[in-house]
């Protein structure tokens, strides 16, 4: 029986580092890495198999219902090995699994000394669980290639296990096939992580060093820090220190986690647990910072802290005026549980008041809003994202722009945008469509390598504002959802660039704004103009929509003059119809927006800006 | 002085377009004791003050569908109850297929007649649903004259879907031919849950098209103006139908019959729409009343500049808030003042309800 209870197994801050194995789970959304973890729990009887509930390690609906993890935690499972039959300790800490969280997951590596590359094998391995492979090597970490879902009728493990082994340079005998479904070797991959991956080394009698790795907000205990002690130890009432920050915290409770957090006397080195101090905001307790003692700080942090840096933008607005204070607390709230949102006000003469929002990047950008949305019960309208261009003018000043209405009017010299560097994976009947797509993204080639006979990684440098727009949903129509994506900073570069404003009657709506490339602003300014002329109701004047670059107009489209707003008729004397109707009007004019003289309906601005899926949104919210 | 509205809530069928208070023999059967009826509520209306009646109209509904000896017997109560005065207007609508015995409505009192021709076009007949052929138009026409009938005007519809220009010109001209001495000419509303709406939604026929439409009313009104029939309403034009301007000018009527509204010093009301709830009332003595509103003063004021807009006599200015004199200029084009009124040009006919919502805002 290789479980152990909890009870006899070895104890937080008495647990000798060679007995301690650290790992995460490298893997696709839905790979089966939740349920390859449950399993982990079930048999390692940390968790019950009757209390356990599907995917124990996600929380957040959001998280459940899409399949990807944007919390990690850290769970320690004593487990006694069928090889040598000794008692250990298993961490296992839960890495994010997406493009925008790279950063956190490079903190979760750093916290580990082995990773397992969990791919399913009806499906190879993706673009991302490539790009965070890449990274746990970097990180010298030990790879333990793992087979996930042997017991689909589409298995092909022979197919990818020759792939996963090119690719860590391995037999393809070393891949371990498991089921995490049915539970088929998943005892044998609990023992190899005993085997294969190296214990913690670190210095006990050191001034401490422990790593954060991530932090989350709870409503009753405030921030839980998740910490990876590397030297000397933590223990309760401990006055701990933050070392980017320089402040200092009392522990209020220090423990490990199996599954539930449970208090301890404290954690020794290569240990993982979690610490409170009764702060509110995860700002104070930055993921990738070091915690050292107050009393005896470390001279030597831990390296690779980054402060989170948003790469995109997008004004957030509620469609109904009044919601503004509602939004402004459910962003307040949220702020609490994400280090990386960044937000201020931002007034638009179209959509009236919101929040300029700055997000890590798409996903990121679109989990705040659907938050918000489901749990502050907003309706919100999102302006097209953009990313941060640095401006420099003629006279040598350099202007940062995260929102075009800020573009300078002025000389500008030159105009600097991100660029990433992306890989995407895919079939290679695919590569055509997808040079093609890049191409036209201003995309440039850096290289090719084929991971098997048909799967190819295709590597390019693209803007990243070509990806904010659509890219993916772009990607994945034209690879029939076969292709995967990743991407990484990779800089700036000077581009063509150019603000596109879109006028009413000569009037700029500043909602509608957009830097662009030069090539691509006519064909801006004719889906703009072209979607306003149909969407604004007629006037008792003809209005001109123009697209214009500074004061040269590129492209126009005419709302003709209302000729005929009468209705002829009068009921039978029933004038009380007709001025009823004319009250209902009075109300409609007061939602009306006047852009110069031009009435706009609010609903003409919302829809100008909305996406497909945003356009189901508010009708299903209508329907209510 | 107070004018009676009577409303007949009967016709053959219904047509497509049609939203009225009216019902198709399968939907309600004519009650012989629906005359009875009407006569009840002539005693409540006998409580009022006024004395003298300027204008008795029969709407519908079909009141060709009544015979004249009934319509005859509440126009006898009526002025049994008031004084007639001496130009009394009695007006019956009529649809040309139903008109039958022209001379003994004449015989009655009625005095002018507003037939129901829509168009001259069999298409354009048959896209509204309506019935009658439009041959039978010239020939009422010519009976009523034969019987006596001076005052003869008929309504038309124009914007219907699927009518051009040319057609709706030929209608006009067709309607001008008969030397009238009054024309109505309405655009063609496509109201909620009529048949001819869910055509409509169905893609069974084409949504109206409004600049069209406006094609329209100026060539209608070219036509009339070349025949001497001046505007004198939005939609009407001619020698004035004085129960018309009872409603523009807001004065007191009294409505008769289901359904039917009521003005009365600033109070309105309307009646329980269905004609046996209507008859199940009387016949217990209670008002048919369905409700009433009591009209604030700025719901009066809203009131005054609707009506009196549409009126070529114009809206009385001092009628129209300080704050709103200089909205008036926003719209040079479409109004012009004469004699401390505004009176809409012919652009500002066409906007006549924009130009409403921004004064009363």
């Amino acid at each position: 029986m290789p479980a152990i209870p909890l009870s006899k197994a070895p104890q937080p801050a008495a647990t000798d580092p060679a007995q301690i194995r650290n790992f995460c789970i490298i893997a696709h959304i839905d790979h089966g890495k939740s349920t390859l973890a449950d399993r982990m729990l079930q048999i390692t009887e940390v968790v019950e198999a009757r209390t356990m509930r599907a995917q124990d390690l996600d929380r957040m609906d959001i998280e459940r219902e899409r399949g990807i993890t944007i919390k990690s935690q850290a769970v320690r499972l004593p487990w006694r090995s069928g090889k040598d039959g000794k008692d250990y300790i298993l961490n296992m800490i839960d890495t994010p699994g997406h493009v925008d969280f790279t950063y956190e997951v490079s903190r979760s590596l750093a916290a580990c000394e082995g990773a397992i590359l969990l791919v399913d094998c009806a499906q190879g391995i993706e673009a991302q669980t490539l790009a965070n492979l890449y990274l746990a090597m970097e990180n010298n970490l030990q790879i333990i290639p793992v087979l996930n879902k042997i017991d689909l009728p589409a298995a092909q493990p022979d197919k990818f296990a020759a792939e996963l082994a090119k690719l860590i340079g391995c037999e393809p005998d070393d891949c371990l096939r498991v089921s995490g479904k049915t539970g088929d070797g998943v005892l044998e991959l609990l023992d190899q992580i005993v085997e294969q991956i190296p214990p913690p080394t670190g210095d006990a009698k050191a001034p401490t060093r422990a790593l954060i790795f991530d932090s989350v907000y709870d409503t009753y205990r405030g921030v839980v820090t998740y910490v990876r002690v590397v030297d000397g130890k933590l223990s309760p009432r401990d006055t701990i220190q933050m070392v980017s920050t320089g402040i200092k915290h009392e522990l209020l409770e220090i423990g490990a986690i199996s599954p539930e957090p449970t208090p301890s006397k404290g954690l020794g080195v290569g240990e993982v647990g979690y610490l409170i101090t009764g702060v509110k905001d995860v700002r104070q307790s930055r993921v990738g910072d070091t915690v050292t003692l107050f009393s005896n700080p470390t001279p030597k942090p831990l390296a690779g802290y980054k402060d989170p840096k948003p790469m995109v933008f997008s004004g957030l607005f509620p469609i109904d005026g009044a919601d503004f204070p509602l939004l402004r607390d459910a962003l307040d709230r949220l702020r609490l549980n994400d280090a990386a949102l960044v937000y201020e006000p931002e007034s638009s003469a179209a959509l009236g008041f919101g929040f300029r929002c700055g997000f890590l990047g798409l996903l990121h950008m679109e989990i705040v809003r659907e938050r918000l949305e489901r749990e502050a019960g907003l309706n919100l309208i999102s302006t097209a994202p953009n990313v941060v261009y640095k401006v420099e003018l003629e006279d040598g000043k350099e202007v940062v722009v995260t929102n075009p209405s800020e573009f300078p009017s002025g000389k500008v010299a030159s105009v600097k945008e991100p660029i990433v560097k992306a890989t995407i994976l895919s079939p290679s009947e695919f590569i055509g469509s997808i040079m093609e797509l890049c191409q036209d993204r201003r995309g440039v080639l850096l290289g090719m390598d084929y991971l098997s006979e048909d799967r190819v990684e295709i590597r390019y440098d693209l803007p990243l504002a070509e990806i904010v727009f659509d890219f993916f949903d772009q990607l994945k129509s034209r690879t029939r959802g076969y292709a995967s994506l990743d991407y990484e900073e990779k800089g700036d570069q000077e581009g063509n660039l150019v603000k596109v404003d879109i006028l009413l009657q000569g009037e700029t709506v500043d909602a509608f704004s957009a830097i662009v490339h030069r090539d691509k602003a006519y064909a801006y300014g004719v889906m703009m103009t072209g979607k306003l002329r149909e969407l604004i109701p007629r006037q008792q004047f003809e209005v001109p929509v123009q697209a214009a670059i500074g004061s040269k107009i590129i492209a126009r489209e005419n709302i003709r003059a209302m000729r005929k707003d009468v209705l002829a008729k009068c009921y039978g004397g029933d004038i009380t119809r007709k001025r009823k109707l004319l009250e209902k009007q009075k109300e409609g004019k007061k939602r009306m927006k006047m852009v110069g003289r031009v009435e706009v309906p609010q609903e003409a601005f919302v829809a100008a800006l909305a996406t497909d899926a945003d356009i189901e949104k508010i009708k299903a919210a209508r329907e209510k | 002085m107070l004018s009676f509205y009577v409303h007949i809530p009967y016709c053959i069928k219904r047509c497509g377009y049609c939203d009225f208070n009216t019902y198709a023999p399968n939907e309600v059967a004519k009650d012989s004791s629906f005359i009875d009826s009407l006569m009840a509520e002539v005693s409540f209306a006998a409580r009022t003050q006024s004395s003298q009646v300027p204008t008795i109209f029969f709407g519908g509904g079909t009141p060709s569908l009544m015979s004249a000896d009934e319509l005859g017997r509440v126009i006898d109560l009526i002025k049994q109850r008031w004084e007639l005065t001496a130009d009394c207007e009695i007006t019956m609508e009529a649809n040309p297929d139903s008109l039958k015995n022209i001379a003994s409505y004449r015989e009655i009192g009625v005095n002018r007649l507003s037939i129901g021709m829509q168009s001259a076009d069999p298409k354009v007949l048959k896209v509204l649903d309506r019935t009658h052929n439009p041959d039978n138009v010239e020939k009422v026409i010519t009976e009523a004259r034969d019987a006596g009938f001076e005052n003869i005007s008929v309504d038309l519809i124009y914007g219907v879907p699927g009518e051009t220009l040319a057609q709706w010109e030929s209608t006009v001209k067709t309607a001008l031919g008969y030397g009238l001495n009054h024309l109505s000419a309405y655009s063609l509303i496509v109201e909620p849950n009529t048949k001819l709406a869910n055509q409509i939604s169905r893609g069974e026929i084409s949504k109206p098209d409004d600049d069209l439409a406006a094609e329209m009313y100026l060539a209608v009104e070219e036509l009339a103006t070349g025949k001497n029939l001046d505007w004198y309403e939005l939609s009407n034009w001619g020698e004035p139908a004085k129960h018309n301007l009872v409603y523009w000018r807001n004065e007191n009527w009294w409505g008769l019959g289901p359904g039917a509204h009521s003005h009365l010093d600033g109070v309105r009301w309307w009646n329980v729409k269905h004609p046996s709830t209507y008859k199940a009332k009387l016949d217990s003595f209670e008002s048919p009343m369905h409700d009433r509103e009591i009209l604030t003063a700025d719901q009066i004021r809203d009131e005054t500049i609707m009506l009196q807009l549409r009126l070529r006599e114009g809206l009385d200015l001092s009628k129209l808030p300080e704050s709103k004199i200089n909205v008036l200029d926003k719209f040079g084009d479409e109004i012009v003042i004469k004699d401390n009124r505004a009176v809409l040009t012919l652009k500002g006919r066409l906007l006549a309800d924009r130009i409403v919502r921004e004064l009363v805002l």
